[in-house]
């Protein structure tokens, strides 16, 4: 087949016939893949409150200044525990996303990473770091009671090795899900 | 042309990486694991794939002057495509390529096939070409993950094999990316020339 010649009327006519076309297939896959995407959201942040709260079987969600407040409940209708979701636009790489696992007494049971552009085999070990078993462990301290910063700040908290900006966001993130913990109460 | 050279120049003789040096920042960027090499890799291969085919069954129909604003459009589309489908049903994949997968768009690879093979050539082989050019980059940066992740985390393929040691650190950052880079693509092309 020839060529079509660059007229106007030709120019016109296939970019705008290729980009009609195209804005046709990516409204498609878009209505196809909205779904799945709102769902694997959900499911992530679902996982994530599971793995910072003792075993729960009711979620109540309230939100306080923007952020996510889960307020967990056993069987028997008893809370046992509140999951808020906070971060810190300090980190190394910008925004640390963090999910905090309170008891009622402000004690952390537990936390995750939800989103981090931190350094990989430095900052990125938040994930791990601060857990039971890693090095800087700050599960069981109540951010009332215990100075939840580094120790190079004064505080109770092992940084991270070569990653004292990234634990410090860390930590400024506890500080802000522990002030929304307080705001939302403990009924 | 026949289909055997076309898969040979893309796997070895025109190696995107290692030969024709293009799409370097998500060669950097992405091949700080051997899995992440490979899904960058293979999501490349599917856009380059899909945009030689459309490209070349619309090659007769786009005046020259409008070509690559036509060619961007529709990688564009694919690239976009393959974000939405890994975003929904690779979530865990996206939140490590996700940066990465809109930046296809514009690697040099994807366009220069385009106007290089695909607005010159007949289906088939704008198919072979955009299939074996992209495996020729997965295979590339596969390669260069599966050494910085070796080096610098002491795993291949997320499996530790050193236990209990960090490796060099050095090589999960750019400069290891840039080291490994330069190291390997001496070698490949030594091993190249010498056949």
């Amino acid at each position: 087949m020839k060529k079509a010649p660059s007229t106007l009327i030709n120019m016109f006519l296939s970019l705008t016939i290729i980009a009609v076309v195209a804005g046709a297939v990516l409204a498609l896959v878009s209505s196809v893949t909205a779904t799945p995407i709102e769902n694997a959201k959900i499911e992530k942040k679902k996982a994530a409150i599971k793995a910072v709260l003792p075993d729960f079987e009711r979620l109540e969600t309230e939100t306080i200044d923007g952020a996510e407040c889960n307020y967990a409940y056993d069987a028997s209708g008893q809370l046992v525990g509140v999951a808020v979701e906070a971060g810190s636009d300090a980190g190394f790489g910008g925004h640390l996303g963090v999910m905090v696992g309170f008891d009622q007494a402000g004690s952390i049971t537990g936390y995750q990473i939800l989103e981090t552009s931190e350094t990989p085999g430095l900052g990125a070990k938040a994930g791990e770091w601060f857990q039971k078993d890693g090095k800087g462990s700050v599960i069981g301290m109540n951010p009332g009671t215990n100075n939840i910063t580094v120790k190079k700040d004064g505080g109770e908290v092992d940084a991270i090795s070569g990653s004292t900006i990234t634990s410090r966001a860390f930590c400024g993130s506890i500080a802000a899900a522990y002030e929304i913990f307080k705001k939302g109460g403990n009924e | 042309m026949k289909a055997v050279d076309i898969i040979k120049n893309g796997l070895i003789k025109e190696n995107p990486t290692w030969v024709l040096v293009l799409g370097m920042c998500p060669t950097l960027a992405t091949t700080t694991s051997a899995v992440n090499g490979l899904c960058m890799g293979l999501a490349t291969a599917f856009v380059l794939m899909m945009s030689n085919i459309v490209v070349s069954l619309l090659k007769s129909l786009i005046p020259d002057k409008v070509r690559i604003p036509a060619f961007i459009v529709v990688i564009a589309t694919f690239v976009t495509v393959v974000q939405l489908f890994m975003e929904a049903y690779l979530p865990d994949l996206f939140e490590t390529l996700g940066l990465f997968i809109p930046l296809i768009v514009v690697n040099c690879i994807v366009l220069g096939r385009a106007e290089a093979f695909a607005s010159k050539n007949n289906v088939w082989h704008s198919f072979l070409d955009g299939l074996f050019m992209g495996l020729g980059f997965t295979w590339a940066l596969t390669l260069i993950g599966m050494v910085r992740e070796l080096l610098g985390a002491g795993a291949i393929f997320g499996h530790s094999i050193i236990g209990g040691a960090d490796g060099m650190l050095l090589f999960i950052l750019p400069p290891g990316g840039f080291i490994c880079l330069g190291l390997l693509m001496a070698l490949v092309n030594r091993l190249r020339q010498a056949k």
